[in-house]
C-alpha cells in the first residue's frame, strides 16, 4: 500500500484494540445511504518510476521556447542552493510555526525575510506574506480603509496603468465591502500617470490611492510628484512595486516627503521559477503605527524563560484563529516555502547580486528595444522604461506573436486583451538570463514572422 | 552540529563578501533619472555561498518536521509528503512554463490540470472544480462569494447571514465577514453534532448559508448532515463545506452525496502537497449545479479540438472573477496531481480507511492510559480530541503543559485549545501514514507525562528542556515588538538605526 506502513498483524492488533471486526466498522456513524459509489475518474494507481514517466512526457511537451514574456512573472537565475535548502524535508515538511520552540529555524527565517524586504522597499515592519502580489494588493486596499478612519467614502484610487489582472483580483475579494475603485488614465504617449489625471479628484474625500513602479508597461511613474499629491490631501499611498527593481530605484518608504503607508508587490522575482503562474507569495511591508492594521502573520523577536533570545507568531490577536470574526483578514496558511526560497535567494544575491540582476535587466531589454528599432519596430511610449516595454508590432501583431512562438520564442504579452487602445502592442521583458544570441534570435523570428 | 547557536544571516555578514557566481557580470551603469534612482544600498546579507548554505541548513535542523518527527497537529493533516510529488513538480518544462504562454505550448501543463480537477470532481461529486484559490482560506472566501452571487443574481439580496457552528475552524466567521455577511453562531450539542432545534430557529429569510465541516472539528460526523442540508435548502439558503477534514472521508462519502453546494479542498492536507512551514497552500473548489456560472476563473476546459484551454471571464460572464493575478498554485497542483495518481483509485479509500483506523487506535490507548476523551461514546474519525479538564483542576496539567513536554519527548504538539468549546483540549490527528510503532510511542510518552505530573508538575511547567529555546514570554514580545533587525552601531553594540537607506 503505497505510503502505508501497516501489516496485517498490525491491523488485527489494532482493531482488536478498538473493539471492531474490520476496518469497514470504523464507518458506521455514516448512513448507508449517503455511502460513494465506485470512483470513476481516478484511475488505477502508478508506481514512482511510471508516474515519473507521465509525468516527464508532459513537462517536455511543452517545449522549452525562449521566454519574453513578463507581465508579472519574471524569468530570473535562481542559484541552485535555494530550492535544495527551501526543500530540505524540515522546512518542506513543517506546519505554520504555531509551537515557537519546535520551529525556530521557520521563525528566524521569517524574521530576517522580514528585515530584508522592509530594508528593500525602505518600510518599517512586514508580515510573513501573502499569497500572491495581486491578492496582497487587495489586502493592502482593506487595510488602508482600516488605517484611513478620517475618511467616510471608502473611495481608492487605481491606476490604469496598473496590471489588469491585479484591477480584476482586487474587483473580486473586495467587491463585497462596499469599496469604490476609480480608475485613473494614464497618459496614452508617455504610457505614465499624469498628475494632472488626479485633478477631479483634488477635493474629493480619497481614501486611498495606488501607485505603480514601474507600472504595468514597464514605465516608470514620477512617484514623488503622485506621493506627494497624496500627501497635501493626508491620502494613504498604497505602493506595487517589483522588488528587483528596488535594487536601482528608490524604495516606497522614501517617495514624496515622507514616504508611503504601505508597499505591496510579486515576490516571484526574488526566486521562485515562473512554474505557470504559482506558488509565488505577496510581500507587504508598512510603517510600524499601522502594524496592527496589517494582515498575515508576523513574527517578532522574543526572550526565553532563560533570557534567551528566539522568534514567536506575534500579534496574533489581529488574526482569524483569535479574533475569528473580527480578524484583520481570513488569511491562515500564507506562502511560507517560497518566503523560504526567497530568503536564501536575497541572502545569496546580496546588494551587489541583486543590483547586477537589475543592472542587467534594464540592459538586455534596453538592448532588445535598440535592435528592434533598427528593424523599424518602436515602443508605444516615450516614457523611461526598467526592465519591460510595449512594443508597437501593429495590425497582425496576434498572428506575428504566435508564427514567433512556432519558431520558439515567445514574445510577449499581447496588450489588446486588456488595453483596446494598445491593440497590436507587445509587452515584452528581457531579463539578465538572455544572451546576445536570445535577443539576436527574438529580432531574427520577429522579422520571419512578420514576412510569413 | 551546534544548533544552539542563533546569529542572524546580517550577523554573519561581513561588507565586501558576496556569493559571486550568483551575479551576473556588470553592466553599463543606467539612465533611470536621478530622482528615481536609489540613493544607498538596501542592506540585504553580505555572504559567501557556504555561509549561506550553512547558515539557512542549520536553521531547518532547528524544526520540526514530518520528515523528522511525528506531528500529529490535528485539523492540518500532517501526514508523509512523497518526494516524487515534489521532484516532479520541479521539472524543468514545468518550472520554465510562463503563465501566459500561449495555449500551443501548454497543453501538458493543461491536460495535467483538467484531469486533476476531473478527479477531484469525482472524490468530492461535486459538478465542477476551479484550482484557482491559492489556499484554504480564500477556497473559503470564493464559496461564500459564489453563494452571495447566485442570491443576488435571483434578486434574493436581503440574505445577510451566514450561520456557522461554534466549533468552526476561525476562518470560517472571517470568510463571511469578508464577503460582506454577518455571522450567526449555532452550539453544538452533547454528542458533537450540530444543535439541530438551535439550527431551526437560526434559519430564516435572512439566512445565505452554513459554513460546516464534516466530520466537524470535533472529531466525529455529523450524522444527520441530510436531514440539516433540507432544513438550511428548505429556509432557501445552501451549504458550504469546509474540506479541511476531507481525509476522513476519502472516496468513503461525498460532500457532493451529503447535498452541499460548493466546497473547498485543502489540497495541501489531504493530497499531501505539503505544508512549507505555512504554505503554500490550495483551495480548490467544487461546485454543485447551482452556482456552477459562478465558478472562480481561470480553469481548464476542453477546446473542442482534442486539447485544453483556460477558461476566462467570456466563457462565464456570470464569473467570481479572479482570484490571484495568474493561476494559482500550479506548483502545487501539480503535487497534487502526482500524489493522486501514485495513490489511485484504492489508494484514495485506503487514505480515510487508515487514517480513521490510526486515529481509534490512539483513542483506545490513550484512554487506557488515563487521558479523557472529549466523545467517547463516538467514533473517533480522522482525529480526535483529549480534555485535560481533569488533570489541570487536579494535578495542574494543562493542554499547553502537554504540548511543551511532548516536544521534549520528540513529538510535536497536537493542536492546543481548538476547537474552543472544549476545555484544555488537544485535538490529535495521526494520519494514515505513521505505523503502530510511531503510535505506541507516543501514547509510551503520554503515559510518562501524566505520571511525572503527579510527582513533578514544575518540571513540567519549565518545558521545554531540550529544545533551542525554553518557553517564550510572548506578551513581552507584542508588547516591545521587535520585527526587523536594526544592526547594533559600533561603538556601544546598542541598537541604532541602520546606515543605508533613510526609510
Amino acid at each position: 500500500m503505497p505510503f502505508i506502513p501497516h501489516t496485517e498483524e498490525d491491523i488485527r492488533a489494532m482493531l482488536d484494540r478498538i473493539g471492531a471486526d474490520s476496518i469497514e466498522d470504523l464507518f458506521d456513524e455514516i448512513p448507508k445511504e449517503l455511502r460513494a459509489p465506485a470512483l470513476e475518474k481516478v484511475p488505477e494507481g502508478l508506481n514512482e518510476m511510471a508516474i515519473s514517466r507521465l509525468m516527464q512526457e508532459r513537462a517536455a511537451r511543452d517545449g522549452m521556447a525562449s521566454n519574453f514574456i513578463g507581465a508579472g512573472a519574471y524569468e530570473h537565475h535562481i542559484p541552485a542552493a535555494v530550492w535544495q535548502i527551501a526543500t530540505r524535508g524540515e522546512f518542506y515538511s513543517a506546519y505554520t510555526p504555531y509551537q515557537a520552540e519546535a520551529s525556530q529555524g521557520t521563525l528566524q527565517l521569517i524574521y530576517e525575510y522580514q528585515t530584508m524586504i522592509s530594508r528593500l522597499t525602505g518600510m518599517e515592519a512586514s508580515n510573513a506574506s501573502l499569497y500572491d502580489g495581486a491578492s496582497a494588493l487587495a489586502e493592502a486596499v482593506l487595510m488602508a480603509v482600516r488605517v484611513n478612519r478620517r475618511s467616510k467614502s471608502k473611495k481608492v484610487l487605481v491606476p490604469g496603468a496598473l496590471h489588469p489582472d491585479y484591477r480584476r483580483v482586487i474587483h473580486t475579494l473586495i467587491g463585497n465591502q462596499g469599496i469604490e475603485l476609480v480608475e485613473i488614465p494614464f497618459d496614452e504617449t508617455s504610457g505614465q500617470t499624469p498628475l494632472e489625471a488626479l485633478a477631479p479628484f483634488a477635493d474629493d474625500d480619497v481614501t486611498a490611492m495606488i501607485i505603480t513602479q514601474p507600472n504595468f508597461f514597464g514605465i516608470l511613474e514620477d512617484v514623488d510628484a503622485l506621493t506627494g499629491w497624496a500627501e497635501q490631501r493626508e491620502i494613504p499611498v498604497i505602493a506595487v512595486v517589483n522588488p528587483v527593481s528596488l535594487a536601482l530605484l528608490k524604495p516606497p518608504g522614501e517617495w514624496g516627503e515622507n514616504g508611503v503607508d504601505i508597499v505591496v508587490g510579486e515576490g516571484q522575482p526574488l526566486g521562485a521559477p515562473l512554474s505557470s503562474g504559482g506558488p509565488y507569495f505577496g510581500f507587504m511591508t508598512t510603517r510600524k503605527k499601522h502594524i496592527r492594521q496589517m494582515p498575515g502573520r508576523i513574527v517578532g523577536r522574543a526572550e526565553d524563560a532563560d533570557g534567551k533570545p528566539g522568534y514567536v507568531l506575534t500579534l496574533q490577536a489581529r488574526e482569524q484563529h483569535i479574533r475569528r470574526s473580527k480578524a484583520t483578514s481570513n488569511i491562515c496558511t500564507n506562502q511560507g516555502l517560497v518566503v523560504t526560497a526567497a530568503t536564501i535567494h536575497m541572502s545569496m544575491l546580496g546588494d551587489e547580486g541583486l543590483t547586477r540582476v537589475a543592472e542587467a535587466c534594464y540592459a538586455n531589454t534596453h538592448a532588445l528595444v535598440e535592435k528592434l528599432a533598427a528593424k523599424g519596430i518602436k515602443p508605444r511610449f516615450t516614457g523611461e522604461y526598467f526592465h519591460e516595454v510595449a512594443l508597437d508590432f501593429g495590425g497582425d501583431a496576434a498572428s506575428r506573436v504566435q508564427a514567433m512562438a512556432d519558431a520558439g520564442v515567445l514574445a510577449g504579452y499581447q496588450l489588446g486583451r486588456d488595453y483596446a487602445q494598445l491593440d497590436g502592442c507587445v509587452l515584452a521583458c528581457a531579463t539578465e538570463t538572455k544572451t546576445d544570441a536570445d535577443l539576436e534570435q527574438y529580432v531574427t523570428t520577429c522579422e520571419q514572422a512578420k514576412a510569413a | 552540529m551546534n544548533t544552539t547557536e542563533n546569529h542572524l544571516i546580517f550577523e554573519r555578514s561581513r561588507a565586501g563578501r558576496s556569493a559571486v557566481a550568483q551575479a551576473p557580470r556588470a553592466h553599463a551603469t543606467t539612465a533611470i533619472p536621478a530622482n528615481l534612482q536609489r540613493k544607498s544600498a538596501p542592506g540585504l546579507p553580505a555572504a559567501s555561498e557556504l555561509d549561506v548554505v550553512r547558515h539557512y541548513t542549520r536553521l531547518s535542523q532547528k524544526n520540526f518536521s514530518i520528515d523528522t518527527e511525528f506531528y500529529p497537529l490535528g485539523s492540518c493533516t500532517m501526514k508523509y509528503n512523497p518526494r516524487a510529488c515534489n521532484s516532479l513538480a520541479m521539472l524543468p518544462g514545468f518550472l520554465n512554463r510562463h503563465p501566459h504562454a500561449p495555449a500551443s505550448h501548454s497543453q501538458g501543463f493543461l491536460h495535467t490540470m483538467f484531469e486533476l480537477q476531473e478527479m477531484l470532481k469525482d472524490v468530492t461529486g461535486m459538478k465542477a472544480v476551479s484550482l484557482a484559490p491559492m489556499a484554504g482560506a480564500q477556497g473559503e472566501y470564493t464559496g461564500v462569494a459564489m453563494i452571495r452571487a447566485y442570491h443576488d443574481a435571483r434578486g434574493d439580496s436581503e440574505r445577510r447571514e451566514i450561520i456557522v457552528p461554534d466549533a468552526a475552524h476561525g476562518t470560517n466567521p472571517a470568510t463571511a465577514i469578508m464577503c460582506g455577511y454577518e455571522v450567526r453562531e449555532i452550539p453544538t450539542d452533547a454528542s458533537g453534532d450540530v444543535n439541530l432545534e438551535a439550527l431551526k430557529e437560526a434559519v430564516g429569510p435572512q439566512t445565505a448559508g452554513i459554513m460546516l465541516t464534516n466530520p466537524s472539528t470535533v472529531g466525529v460526523f455529523e450524522r444527520r448532515i441530510s436531514e440539516i442540508a433540507k432544513i438550511v435548502h428548505d429556509a432557501g439558503g445552501l451549504l458550504y463545506y469546509d474540506g479541511a477534514n476531507l481525509n476522513a472521508i476519502l472516496g468513503k462519502v461525498r460532500p457532493g452525496d451529503m447535498g452541499f453546494d460548493v466546497i473547498h479542498m485543502n489540497l495541501h492536507k489531504t493530497f499531501s502537497t505539503p505544508h512549507g512551514g505555512g504554505g503554500p497552500g490550495s483551495g480548490a473548489v467544487g461546485v454543485g449545479e447551482r452556482l456552477l456560472p459562478y465558478l472562480p476563473v481561470p480553469h481548464v476546459i476542453e477546446n473542442g479540438e482534442g486539447g485544453y484551454r483556460f477558461a476566462t471571464e467570456t466563457d462565464y460572464p456570470e464569473t467570481i472573477g479572479r482570484l490571484s493575478a495568474f493561476a494559482g498554485n500550479a506548483g502545487v497542483l501539480l503535487r497534487a496531481y502526482v500524489y493522486m495518481r501514485m495513490l489511485g483509485r484504492e489508494g484514495m479509500q485506503r487514505v480515510s480507511e487508515f487514517a480513521t483506523l490510526n486515529a481509534n487506535y490512539l483513542a483506545r490507548e490513550l484512554e487506557s492510559a488515563g487521558f479523557d476523551l472529549a466523545y467517547p461514546e463516538r467514533r473517533a474519525t480522522h482525529e480526535f480530541i483529549v480534555t485535560l479538564k481533569k488533570q489541570a483542576k487536579e494535578l495542574g496539567l494543562t493542554a499547553g503543559d502537554v504540548a511543551k513536554r511532548l516536544l521534549d519527548h520528540g513529538y510535536h504538539a497536537p493542536t492546543t485549545y481548538f476547537p474552543l468549546l472544549v476545555p484544555e483540549c488537544l485535538l490529535v490527528e495521526p494520519t494514515e501514514t505513521e505505523s503502530k510503532e510511531t503510535l505506541d510511542g507516543f501514547v509510551e510518552a503520554m503515559a510518562a507525562i501524566l505520571e511525572e505530573a503527579g510527582r513533578d508538575i514544575d518540571t513540567i511547567k519549565a518545558s521545554p528542556h531540550n529544545l533551542p529555546n525554553r518557553r517564550f514570554n510572548e506578551v513581552a514580545a507584542a508588547k516591545a515588538l521587535d520585527v526587523v533587525y536594526q544592526e547594533p552601531s559600533a561603538e556601544e553594540g546598542e541598537p541604532a538605526p541602520r546606515t543605508g537607506t533613510s526609510g
